[in-house]
C-alpha cells in the first residue's frame, strides 16, 4: 500500500500576455485566474493512480495563503484523499524554505502514523520556475530523487520512473522512500467529476503553520521582457497559397519531407 | 496591421450576434458603404456571443421581448441554425406552479404553444431526471438551440454579397469624434481606430459588454454592466453520447434553484443564476492577450457554483454522476445587464450615434432587424420603446445605479416577479417637495423614473370601514400584493368629495421661439393652433401611424407651448420633440421638470376648495374645461402663490392640475389639504390616478394600451376631423381612418371572480381574453387579445379590463372569458370605443 504525497503550488493560469502585480512580486491572476502548474496536475494524476493501484491513498500539500485551498480542493476533487495546507505567503518563501517546510510535513505525517513512501512534485512551478524544490526536499529527507520524468509506478518497494528526452527514453528504479519530480506529457490529468467536487468540498484540510521564517534565497522582483514583435506574413489567398503552406509545415516539422 | 476605409455611410462597431445582424439588415434595407469593425478575430471575436448557451425559451411576460425573440427564432430557422429541442421549466414549489400558471397566461396571450405537465411527462422526455424533485413543469415544445456564431457568419456573408459591406477585424476603436450643432446638440463625425480613422455620419455601438467604454468616448452613457453568469460542462455522459447531433433532450430550467441543464453533444451544460451578483467594470475586462480563453470567459470561481452543483446533482444524479463524466469546461461568462432588464437601443443624444447593446442571443437577430428599420424609416415594425436608450433619466445613467439595480435583479433572473414589484436599492433619488408631509401621512411609495410617488396613504385607512365592501377587498395574497383596498377608498372619496394628488413626476418641457407652433403642430395629431390659454390632449405618432406618446400641451403664449407627459416615458418624449426642433436654433426646448411641481385636485368639491383659496374666477363659465391660466392661491402660511392652473382630468372629475415652482409646492399642498379637509377631501395616491380613476373612464395609457404597434383608430380615439396642418404620421393616420380596423380596444367587466377553490381572484393585466368556453380569439393582425390594463372600478362595483378584441367580437354585451392562473372567468364587453363606463356624457368633469 503506497500513500504518496503530492506537492502543488497556486499559480496564475496561462495567457498570451503576462500581467504582473503592481509590486512586481507576482503574476496578477485577475484575468487569467489561478491553477496549479501543468506538471503538478500530472503529478497529482500519477499520485492518485499510484495510490489506487495498491489500495493506498494520496495526500496533497501546498504552501500558500488562504486562497491556495482552492488548489487543494481541486486535487481532492480528482482523487486525493487528504490535504495539508502550510499557511504562508508563498512569494516570500524561496525554494530552500519550501523544501524545509515540506520535509517537516513528511516527518510529522510519519510521526502521526501516515508515512509517505513517495513524494511527487512538479518539475518546476509555472510562475517562479526554480527547478529546485524537489531536489532540496530529497536532500533534507536524505532520500533518493529523480527529476523530470513523466510516468511513475510502484511495486515491491521500488518506484519505476521514466521519461523521454531529446536523446531517448530513460527509466529509473529507485528504492522507496523516494522523491520524484514530474514533467507533463506522460499522463492525461483527469477533470473533476461532479460527485468528486462535492466530496472534495467536505474533506477537512489539515492546516499548519510554518516551522520557521524564510531564510533561503528569495525574489527581488519580476520584470517582463520587452514585448516581442509579431510579424504576420500572409502566405497568399485561396488555393494559390497551398504550396507555401505545405512548405511552412515541412519547415516546422508538422509534415515530413 | 489591418486598415479601415477612410469613409463610410455607417460604421457598425462589433461583430457579435447584434453587429452581424445589423449589417445584414442594413444592407438589405439599402444602406451603402457599410463598414463593420471588431477588435477581435472572426468568426468569434471574443465577446459574449462566443460563449453563449445559445438556447431560446420563447415565453416572456414582456410582449416586446417575446416579439423580438419570436422574430429572432424565425430568422435563425430561416438560416438553418435552429434546432428544436423543447424545453421544460420545472417547479419545486406550489408558489412556482402558480407562476407557471401565470406563464401559461403569457403563452396564450402571445400565441405560443405551451402546456403545464406532470413530472412523469417530463421523465418520459428526460429519462435521467429525478421525478420526486419537482411537482410540475411548463412545457414549451418550440424551445430550441441555435448556432449563433454560424448565424453571425451567414448574416455577415449575406451583407458582403451585396457588395456594400467592408469587414475589418482586429482593429480597436480608440475614439469617437463629435461636432457641435445648434442648441447644444452634437453629431458623430468620425471613428478613430488602431487601423486608421473612418469619417462617418452614422455609427452603431453593438459592442456588448464593452459598449459603455465606447459610449464614454463620445460622452454618452450606455448604462449596462458586464455581469458573470457561471456555467460548467459535464461529460462525456453515456446517456447523451449515444444520441446524434447537438441536442436530443429538452432543455430543463430548474426555476427554483435558478439553474438550467442543457445538452451539448455528449456533455451536459449546467448554468446558474443563483450565485451572488458578480459585476465587472467594462474597463476591467481583459484584452484578448490577457485572457486565458476569451475576454468574456473569465476565471471560474468554484465556491460560487458549489451550492448549484449539488442542486443540479440532486435533479440528475445518474447523468451528472455517470462514470467518466467530468467537468471539462467551467467559466464565469460575462453578459450584459441593465437597470431595468431591457436592452439599450436607438439613437443617443449624439445625433447619428446609435446603440444596440445589452442584447441576448434570443433577441439578437430581431434587435438587428428592428434597429436597422428604425435607422432607415424612423420606426420599427416591433415596438421597442421599453428598450429605447432615450428612456434613461439622469440618475439612471450613473454606473452606481446600474450596479445596485443589477445586483438586486440578477438573483431574480429566474425569480417570481410580481407585475408591480418595486426595487429596493437606490431609491429616494427624486423626492417631491411634499415628501415629508407624505411620509407623515403614511404614504406607501412606488418608484417611477426615480420619483418616489405615493400609491396610497395609510392615513386614509379609516375610510375602509366607512366604505365597507365597496373597496373591493382582495382575498388572494398575489392579487393583493403591492396593492391596498385603501386605493379604492381614496377613489370613492374622490368621487364623493375630492382628492389631492401629487403629480411631481410629470415630465414638463417648454417649447419657445418663433417656430414653436410649427414644432408642436408638426409633432402632435391634435390642432395646436389654438388660443393662448388652451389645453390640448393629443396623440403623438411615428411616421407609420403608431403611437409615440399621448400627452397634453398648453399654449402659454403665441410662441410658447408647454408639453406635459408621464415621467416613465418623458425622456423619450423630450428627445422626440427635441429631434423636431428647427436647425436654425431659434426655437428651443427647455426642461422644466426639476423646477416645476404639479398637484392635482379633482372631485365634485374641487371647485369649492379651490375657490376658498383664490379670488380668481374658477367657475365653469370663467374657467372652462381644457383651459389654463395663472391664478393666485392663498398659501398655507398666509402669503400668496402664483399657480398655473390647467383644467383637465385623467380621473373623470371636475378639477385642475396646478403647476408651481418646486420651492412653493409643499406650501400649496398643505393649503389644498387644509382647505379640502372641511369638504371631505383626502390626499390620494397614484393607485387612483393611474388605475382606478382612469379605468372607469376608459382613458388609455401609453405603454399599456398605446404603443408603436397601435393606431388611433384601433384605440378608438379618432376625432371627427383631421387638422389641415401636416404632422408626423398624418398620411398613415388618414389611411387608417379609411380602412377597417384589425382590432378594437374595448372595456370589459368581470362578471364573476370566484375560482374553483371558492377564492375570489382579481386579474392584474396581461391575461388572455378567450371565448366564453375557452376558445382562442385572433384579431386582424394575427394577434390574440390580452388584458392591457386591469383594475378596480370601485364606483361601478366591478373589476375592469381593457383589451384589443377582434372587430367581430367588439360588441357591447358580448360574453367572453378571461383566463387567470389557468381558470376561466366570465367577462362582458362594456364599451367598444373610448366611451367611459362611468359617466358616459362626462357630466362630472363640468
Amino acid at each position: 500500500m503506497t500513500n504518496p504525497l503530492v506537492c502543488v503550488k497556486r499559480v496564475v493560469d496561462s495567457s498570451s500576455e503576462v500581467v504582473l502585480t503592481e509590486d512586481g512580486q507576482g503574476v496578477d491572476g485577475r484575468f487569467a485566474g489561478f491553477t496549479m502548474s501543468a506538471h503538478e496536475e500530472c503529478a497529482v494524476e500519477l499520485a492518485v493512480q499510484v495510490a489506487a493501484a495498491d489500495g493506498g491513498s494520496a495526500t496533497v500539500v501546498t504552501l500558500g495563503d488562504a486562497d491556495a485551498v482552492e488548489q487543494l480542493r481541486a486535487a481532492l476533487a480528482v482523487g486525493c484523499a487528504a490535504a495539508t495546507h502550510v499557511v504562508a505567503e508563498s512569494a516570500t518563501f524561496g525554494p530552500a524554505d519550501v523544501a524545509r517546510e515540506l520535509a517537516a510535513v513528511v516527518r510529522d505525517h510519519e510521526a502521526a502514523g501516515t508515512p509517505h513512501e513517495l513524494v511527487l512534485l512538479g518539475n518546476d512551478a509555472a510562475d517562479s520556475g526554480d527547478f529546485q524544490v524537489g531536489i532540496r526536499l530529497a536532500y533534507e529527507l536524505g532520500w533518493p530523487v529523480v527529476n523530470g520524468v513523466s510516468s511513475v509506478s510502484v511495486s515491491d518497494g521500488e518506484v519505476t520512473a521514466s521519461g523521454s528526452g531529446p536523446d531517448g527514453h530513460e527509466t529509473f528504479r529507485l528504492p522507496l522512500p523516494a522523491v520524484v519530480t514530474i514533467l507533463e506529457g506522460g499522463v492525461a490529468p483527469r477533470y473533476p467529476t461532479v460527485p468528486g467536487r462535492m466530496k472534495a468540498k467536505k474533506v477537512p484540510i489539515e492546516e499548519r503553520q510554518t516551522t520557521g521564517s524564510p531564510v533561503g534565497p528569495s525574489r527581488v522582483r519580476l520584470v517582463l521582457p520587452p514585448p516581442s514583435s509579431s510579424n504576420v506574413e500572409v502566405l497568399g489567398q485561396g488555393a494559390a497559397a497551398a504550396p507555401a503552406v505545405v512548405d511552412l509545415f515541412e519547415r516546422l516539422g508538422v509534415l515530413s519531407r | 496591421m489591418a486598415e479601415v476605409p477612410a469613409t463610410a455611410d455607417v460604421v457598425v462597431i462589433g461583430a457579435g450576434i447584434v453587429g452581424n445582424s445589423l449589417v445584414h439588415h442594413l444592407t438589405r434595407l439599402g444602406w451603402k458603404n457599410v463598414v463593420q469593425i471588431d477588435k477581435g478575430a472572426l468568426p468569434n471575436p471574443g465577446g459574449s456571443t462566443g460563449h453563449a448557451s445559445n438556447f431560446i425559451f420563447t415565453v416572456d411576460h414582456s410582449r416586446e421581448i417575446t416579439d423580438l425573440t419570436l422574430d429572432s427564432v424565425a430568422q435563425y430557422q430561416e438560416m438553418g441554425v435552429f434546432t428544436q429541442s423543447g424545453g421544460f421549466e420545472i417547479a419545486r414549489t406550489e408558489e412556482r406552479m402558480e407562476e407557471l400558471r401565470r406563464r401559461m397566461s403569457s403563452a396564450r396571450a402571445w400565441g405560443i404553444e405551451a402546456e403545464l405537465v406532470s413530472p412523469s411527462f417530463v421523465k418520459e422526455k428526460v429519462p435521467f431526471i429525478e421525478e420526486d424533485q419537482f411537482i410540475g413543469a411548463f412545457w414549451t415544445p418550440g424551445v430550441g438551440v441555435v448556432d449563433s456564431l454560424r448565424a453571425g457568419t451567414i448574416m455577415r456573408e449575406r451583407a458582403l454579397a451585396t457588395g456594400e459591406l467592408t469587414v475589418v477585424p482586429t482593429v480597436e476603436v480608440t475614439g469617437l469624434d463629435t461636432e457641435d450643432g445648434p442648441h447644444g446638440t452634437r453629431r458623430i463625425t468620425r471613428v478613430r481606430t488602431t487601423g486608421g480613422d473612418i469619417e462617418a455620419g452614422t455609427v452603431v455601438i453593438a459592442a456588448g459588454v464593452w459598449s459603455p467604454k465606447l459610449g464614454d468616448m463620445a460622452g454618452i452613457g450606455i448604462p449596462l454592466t458586464p455581469a458573470v453568469h457561471q456555467m460548467i460542462s459535464v461529460g462525456p455522459c453515456p446517456q447523451l453520447a449515444e444520441t446524434d447531433g447537438e441536442i436530443s433532450f429538452p432543455i430543463v430550467r430548474d426555476m427554483d434553484t435558478f439553474c438550467y441543464e442543457r445538452q451539448h453533444g455528449a456533455d451536459m451544460e449546467v448554468g446558474s443564476y443563483a450565485h451572488r451578483a458578480i459585476l465587472h467594470e467594462p474597463e476591467d475586462i481583459p484584452s484578448i492577450d490577457q485572457a486565458k480563453l476569451s475576454p468574456t470567459e473569465m476565471p471560474f470561481t468554484e465556491d460560487d457554483f458549489d451550492p448549484q452543483l449539488e442542486q443540479a446533482y440532486e435533479l440528475m444524479p445518474e447523468l451528472l454522476g455517470a462514470e467518466g463524466a467530468e467537468m471539462r469546461y467551467a467559466i464565469n461568462g460575462l453578459l450584459s445587464l441593465t437597470c431595468d432588464g431591457n436592452p439599450i437601443l436607438g439613437e443617443s443624444e449624439v445625433a447619428g450615434l446609435w446603440t444596440a447593446s445589452a442584447v441576448w442571443i434570443k433577441e439578437g437577430p430581431g434587435v438587428g432587424r428592428a434597429v436597422a428599420e428604425w435607422m432607415t424609416h424612423g420606426h420599427s415594425e416591433i415596438d421597442v420603446h421599453h428598450s429605447d436608450i432615450a428612456r434613461f433619466h439622469t440618475h439612471q445613467k450613473r454606473r452606481e445605479h446600474t450596479r445596485l439595480r443589477t445586483t438586486e435583479s440578477f438573483i431574480k433572473t429566474y425569480g417570481i416577479i410580481h407585475p408591480s414589484e418595486q426595487y429596493e436599492s437606490d431609491r429616494d433619488q427624486r423626492l417631491s417637495p411634499m415628501h415629508g408631509s407624505q411620509q407623515k401621512l403614511g404614504a406607501v411609495f412606488f418608484e417611477t423614473a426615480g420619483w418616489e410617488r405615493p400609491f396610497w396613504y395609510e392615513s386614509n385607512a379609516s375610510l375602509l370601514e366607512h366604505y365597507g365592501d365597496a373597496v373591493m377587498p382582495r382575498e388572494h395574497e398575489w392579487d393583493a400584493r403591492w396593492w391596498s383596498p385603501i386605493i379604492n377608498a381614496e377613489h370613492l372619496r374622490m368621487r364623493e368629495a375630492a382628492a389631492v394628488i401629487d403629480l411631481s413626476a410629470f415630465c414638463i418641457f417648454d417649447i419657445e421661439g418663433p417656430e414653436a407652433l410649427d414644432v408642436v403642430q408638426g409633432t402632435c395629431v391634435a390642432q395646436c393652433d389654438v388660443a393662448v390659454g388652451k389645453v390640448i390632449y393629443t396623440p403623438v405618432l411615428d411616421a407609420k401611424g403608431g403611437f409615440r406618446s399621448d400627452l397634453t400641451v398648453m399654449r402659454l403664449g403665441d410662441d410658447h407651448f408647454r408639453v406635459v407627459t408621464g415621467g416613465a416615458h418623458g425622456m423619450a418624449d423630450r428627445a422626440w420633440f427635441a429631434g423636431h426642433l428647427p436647425e436654425s436654433g431659434s426655437t428651443t426646448l427647455t426642461d422644466r421638470t426639476d423646477d416645476t411641481s404639479t398637484i392635482g385636485i379633482w372631485g365634485p368639491r374641487a371647485r369649492d376648495i379651490l375657490s376658498s383659496l383664490t379670488a380668481d374666477d374658477v367657475s365653469d363659465a370663467g374657467f372652462g374645461f381644457l383651459s389654463c391660466r395663472e391664478i393666485t392661491v392663498a398659501s398655507s402660511t398666509g402669503g400668496e402663490l402664483t399657480v398655473l392652473a390647467s383644467r383637465i382630468s385623467y380621473v373623470g372629475e371636475l378639477g385642475w392640475e396646478l403647476y408651481v415652482p418646486m420651492s412653493q409646492a409643499a406650501d400649496l399642498w398643505e393649503a389644498l389639504l387644509d382647505a379640502g379637509a372641511p369638504h371631505g377631501a383626502v390626499p390620494a395616491g397614484i393607485g387612483v390616478y393611474g388605475t382606478t380613476g382612469r379605468l372607469e373612464k376608459g382613458y388609455r395609457a401609453y405603454g399599456a394600451e398605446l404603443d408603436g404597434e397601435r393606431s388611433i383608430v384601433e384605440a378608438g380615439m379618432q376625432r371627427p376631423k383631421v387638422k389641415a396642418a401636416d404632422f408626423v404620421g398624418k398620411e398613415a393616420y388618414l389611411a387608417q381612418r379609411d380602412a377597417a380596423p384589425q382590432a378594437v380596444l374595448c372595456t370589459l367587466t368581470v362578471d364573476d371572480h370566484t375560482s374553483a377553490s371558492g377564492t375570489k381572484r382579481y386579474m392584474l393585466g396581461g391575461e388572455p381574453i378567450l371565448t366564453r368556453d375557452g376558445g382562442t380569439l385572433t384579431d386582424g393582425h394575427g394577434h390574440h387579445p390580452y388584458v392591457t390594463s386591469a383594475g378596480s372600478a370601485p364606483s361601478l362595483g366591478t373589476h375592469v379590463l381593457l383589451a384589443y378584441l377582434p372587430p367581430d367580437q367588439a360588441t357591447i354585451g358580448n360574453e367572453l372569458a378571461v383566463s387567470y392562473m389557468e381558470e376561466l372567468y366570465p367577462v362582458t364587453v362594456g364599451s367598444v370605443d373610448a366611451t367611459p363606463l362611468l359617466d358616459p356624457m362626462n357630466e362630472r368633469i363640468r
